[in-house]
This record gives C-alpha cells, structure tokens and sequence, in this order.
C-alpha cells in the first residue's frame, strides 16, 4: 500500500501569537514549528500500516526551505520519502491544488491529512483535493482500518459517531482518536540519523493562483478582569448571570 | 447573481443554527443587493425560516438522503447554486456542512471562507473577517474568485427576526450511487451535543476522576447544557474524546461556558475563547483560567458545585 501524508508545518500550540509587517504577516520569531497535530496523528497511523500490513509513507508539504526541519522530523518517524513543493502555502486551495496535481502523476491509495492545521484553520486542503481527484473522502476521522483494499473508518459527527466503508484510493482529514495521544512516537537517535540519508525531494511548485488573501491580522481585545464572586454567595454568582450577562 | 443557503435538518426539524444563518443570508444578500434562496434537505416543516426573512425554499426530499453523504449533499448544493446562479453559498459550522463544504468548493470552483464572525467589511475586494489561530487572532480575508463559499461560525452573527411571505419549491435528485456507504451511526441520546449548546459545563483533571463526574452531568442537566472536558482529562480515558475541547479537540460558540477545575492551558483557552460568557470554579486563584474568564469562584468544586447546582434550581423553579 503507497500512503501519502499531508503535513502542514505550524506554530506549536503553546506559541504567543504576533504579527508583523503591518499585522500582515505571522511573526514567525522564538517560535517553535512542528508537525501539525492532526496530521502527526495520521502519520502515526501510517506507521502502525507500515509496521503491521506493509506500506510505503512519501509525506509532502507546501512550503519554503524553513518547512524542511518539519519534513525532516516525520521522516525520523519512519516515513521513507519526503517531498516539498517550493513555495509559500499561499491558501488552502493553492496547497490543495498543488497536492492534487502530485497525486495525480504519482498515485497513492491512502492519502492522509489533518482535519484542518492549527495556525489558519481552513479544514480545506483533504476535502478539495479529494474533489479535485473525485475520490473518497472521510473527514474528523478517528478510525481507520484497511483489509484487502476494503477500508473501514469513524468519522465524528455532531453529538455521536458514524461508522464508514469504501473502497481505496481514499483520503482522509485526521484527528485524535485515529490514534491516541500516548501513541505519538518521539523520533530516537537511530531515527534521526536514517532521516538523513533519506530523500527529500524539492520539487518546483506548479503555476496556481490562491483566490483569497489576508489583508491583516487583529488580536482580540483585551479581556476585562475577571469579576471574583465569593463561594459563600453563589446567589450573586448566579444574578449576575441572569441580570448583567443575561445567559440565564 | 443570488445567496444561496443551505440549512440543515434533524429528523426533519430546521436545526437551531439554521435561523442564524437565514438571518445572516438575508443581510448579506442586501448589502449585495440581490435575494436569498435557502436550501433544505429532507426538512419536513420549513415554514419557520419565514420568521427569519426567506422568501424562497427550495426543498429536496429523497429517501436515500436520510444519510447524510458530503458528496450527494455538495451535489445538490452545486447544482441549486447553478440553477439560482449563486454566486455566494453560505454554510453553518456544524461538523456535516464543514465536510462537504471543501468538495463543494472543487466542483464549483470557488473559495471557501470559513470561520467567518460577520458580514463582509468590503464589497470590492469581497472582504470579510475571520477567526484564525483556534481563535487566538483574527484576520480580515479579501476573496478574488467570482464564487464564494462561507463558513459562518456558530453563534457570531445572531438572530434578525422579519417575517416574510415564503414561496416553496420542490425539487427532485437523482442520489448517485458511491461505493463510500454510511454503515451505521450512533448518536448519545437524551444528551445536548457540544455544537447544538447555549451552555456547556466542562470539567478538568481537579474533578479528581471520572467517578465524581455525576456532579458534572447533575449541574449540567439542571442547566439544559452539553457536558465537556480537558485535554487531560480525555488523554486518560476518564472521559470521551468527543467531549474534549480545546486546540487539538472541540471549538466551543457557546453564550455559557462554565469551566470547573480547569486550570486553562493556553491550548484549551483557545478552543473555548469565542465562547460568549465564560464562569470558572477552581481552587487555585492564581489558575490562569482566571485571566479568560468573565466570572470566577475560587472554591473546592466538590463544595462548590453541588451548592451552586440547588441554588440553580431553585432560580429555574422561580423563573420558568
């Protein structure tokens, strides 16, 4: 089985989020990237296919050399081959397009990404791709298995779970659950050092225009203080949420 | 050139959302200048949007639509969208419409916008502001392409009631026939879901374990809310993944958020920060839960909570 991951190299979550240029751009300064977690996810599912059925893992993602270290990292994983298609990630359907025109010349069975990265949350890139290629989709998918080319996945719904089938090639948008927290592999020595030796292809990104653009940036307003009810008068506690917030 | 707008349904029902969306198509499709179409889907009784402005329905009513299926549902929207010759297509957040929403984007070729928190701010370039960042930041997103996909978020627009005169059309689909099969789907019963709440009550690792999480569900069932919980929480198994909240979990839009021993990790914060109202009970004052939210307790929640929930009760009892 040949499995494609998506990853998408974002801001860790505990990063302070800033911007320059005019609020224009991300400020990328002490700011620590990593895999997105939603595709670090798929990924470690990947490698549970590669261990126990036999896959091979090409991962790609759409960026500029800085996205690199990130590509570096899943191979120390255990990907085989990494691909970066050299550009700005400009918007969702630039990257989706992108991906899509590599699937399309190198075809995969399994193509596996996030349910949406963490810094723009555009829950876009799997479901356009998988438009553009006319393939099944599964999003917020916290399941997967394959057998015999048969793949069977959960996808959460609002309030519960559905249980999906199809037929391969499938993509899906990933998240927790596909595996768990504690499943997450830290790369060791041995890893790192075959991550080297591995290929990381750069390859020129193909002539797509983006159709949106961010013109800025705002931070949200400052918070009031927090207003501190004693909790020997929860009457107070509950007046105020009728009377000045009027939620109840 | 139209708004279209697809709202969805539960067995029938028009969902909750669907009246914030109406409302919101209405506004936009004026400062556009044009009219709404909204579209519904296995909808038995419409008749409520005419309380929300839409004057045209289209309906679509088909037996093997009772499962929900992102490609057949983009279909019907794409082909809708081409009928009405919409040019904007405005979606709600729930987890159904987020699926179909970038599948309906490749066919018609369109950009999608989501997490959009109102109205657009420019008409030339189609400009409008969005939430980004798990609602750390939020940026204003111009759109050059003539079609337009948007993503309202759940409980940022509101409701503008106008009461209308509504023509309804049926319309017939032929459902392609896909080898990707919906095998079954289970759904919590008798409880509120985290996206369909106006209050959620959300517990952490100080609720001590998941044996004490009765005074959770007992606060949350006097108060009509959905149950959620942390990270941490969910990473030990003491509750479902599907209630964790935060970052790498759940966004929560809802008007009430009541944190109880959830120290507010800079994570969870932002899965909860477009939440309106946000109360939390900890016992450690310097929780930094404290800094996000609007109102706070500090205080044991194994004392606090089930007084706080009697006296709740009490105040549904006086007020209902």
């Amino acid at each position: 089985m040949k499995i494609l991951v998506c990853i998408s190299h974002v801001p860790d979550t505990t990063s302070k989020i800033n911007f320059t240029d005019d609020d224009t751009k991300f400020d990328t300064q002490g700011v620590q990237f990593v895999i997105n977690p939603n595709d670090e996810f798929g990924l470690t599912r990947a490698m549970w296919f590669k261990e126990k059925q036999g896959a091979s893992i090409d991962v790609i993602n759409v960026g500029n050399s800085s996205s690199e270290p990130t590509l570096r990292k899943a191979l120390a994983i255990g990907a085989d081959k990494a691909i970066r298609i050299n550009s700005e990630p400009l918007d969702g359907f630039f990257v989706a397009k992108q991906i899509a025109e590599y699937v399309q010349t190198n075809s995969y069975d399994l193509i596996i990404a996030g349910r949406e990265s963490i810094d723009y949350n555009g829950a876009m890139v799997p479901g356009l791709v998988a438009g553009l290629l006319k393939m099944n989709y599964v999003t917020n998918c916290t399941k997967l298995e394959i057998d015999n080319g048969k793949a069977k996945m959960d996808r959460e719904i609002d309030g519960g779970k559905e249980t999906l089938s199809c037929s391969l090639p499938l993509i899906i948008g990933g998240q927790k659950g596909l595996v768990e927290e504690s499943d997450l592999r830290i790369p060791n020595m041995r890893g790192i050092m075959q991550a080297r030796q591995k290929p990381l292809e750069v390859l020129e990104a193909f002539e797509f225009s983006s159709n949106t653009n961010t013109i800025k940036f705002y931070k949200p307003e400052p918070k009031q203080a927090v207003k501190l009810v004693s909790a020997d008068n929860l009457d107070e506690l509950i007046n105020l949420l009728h009377k000045e917030a009027k939620v109840l | 050139m139209s708004v279209l707008t697809y709202i969805e349904s539960s067995n029938g029902k028009i969902k909750k959302n669907g009246f914030e969306l109406a409302s919101y198509s209405c506004e936009l499709a004026k400062s556009l200048n044009t009219d709404v179409v909204a579209l519904t889907i296995n909808a038995e009784d419409v008749n409520e949007l005419s309380s929300y402005g839409i004057k045209k329905i289209i309906k679509v009513n088909n037996e093997s639509l009772n499962k929900f299926s992102a490609s057949s549902f983009a279909d019907i929207i794409s082909k809708v969208a081409d009928n009405t010759s919409s040019s904007h297509i405005v979606l709600c957040s729930s987890l159904d419409s987020k699926y179909l929403a970038p599948l309906l984007a490749a066919d018609i070729n369109a950009a999608y916008v989501n997490n959009v928190i109102g109205l657009p701010t420019n008409l030339e370039p189609f400009t409008v502001k969005r939430s980004a960042f798990t609602n750390k930041a939020f940026s204003d997103s111009s759109v050059s392409s003539e079609k337009i996909i948007i993503g309202l978020s759940n409980n940022s627009f509101g409701l503008v009631e106008s009461s209308v005169s509504t023509e309804i059309e049926e319309l017939d689909f032929e459902v392609q026939n896909s080898n990707l099969t919906v095998d079954s789907s289970e759904k919590v019963s008798g409880q509120i879901s985290i996206a369909d709440a106006d209050i959620v009550v959300s517990a952490g690792r100080g609720m001590k374990g998941p044996e004490n999480w009765n005074l959770i569900e007992d606060l949350a069932d006097t108060l009509g809310a959905a149950t959620a919980c942390s990270k941490p929480v969910s990473d030990m198994g003491w509750r479902p993944h599907s209630e964790h909240v935060g970052q790498t979990g759940k966004p929560v839009a809802t008007n009430l958020y009541i944190a109880i021993g959830i120290s507010g990790a800079i994570q969870h914060l932002a899965g909860i920060n477009s939440s309106k109202i946000k109360v939390v009970i900890n016992n450690d004052p310097e929780a930094p839960f404290f800094k996000a939210a609007d109102y706070g307790v500090v205080g044991d929640a194994f004392d606090v909570v089930p007084r706080l929930n009697e006296k709740l009760k009490e105040f549904k009892a006086q007020n209902s």
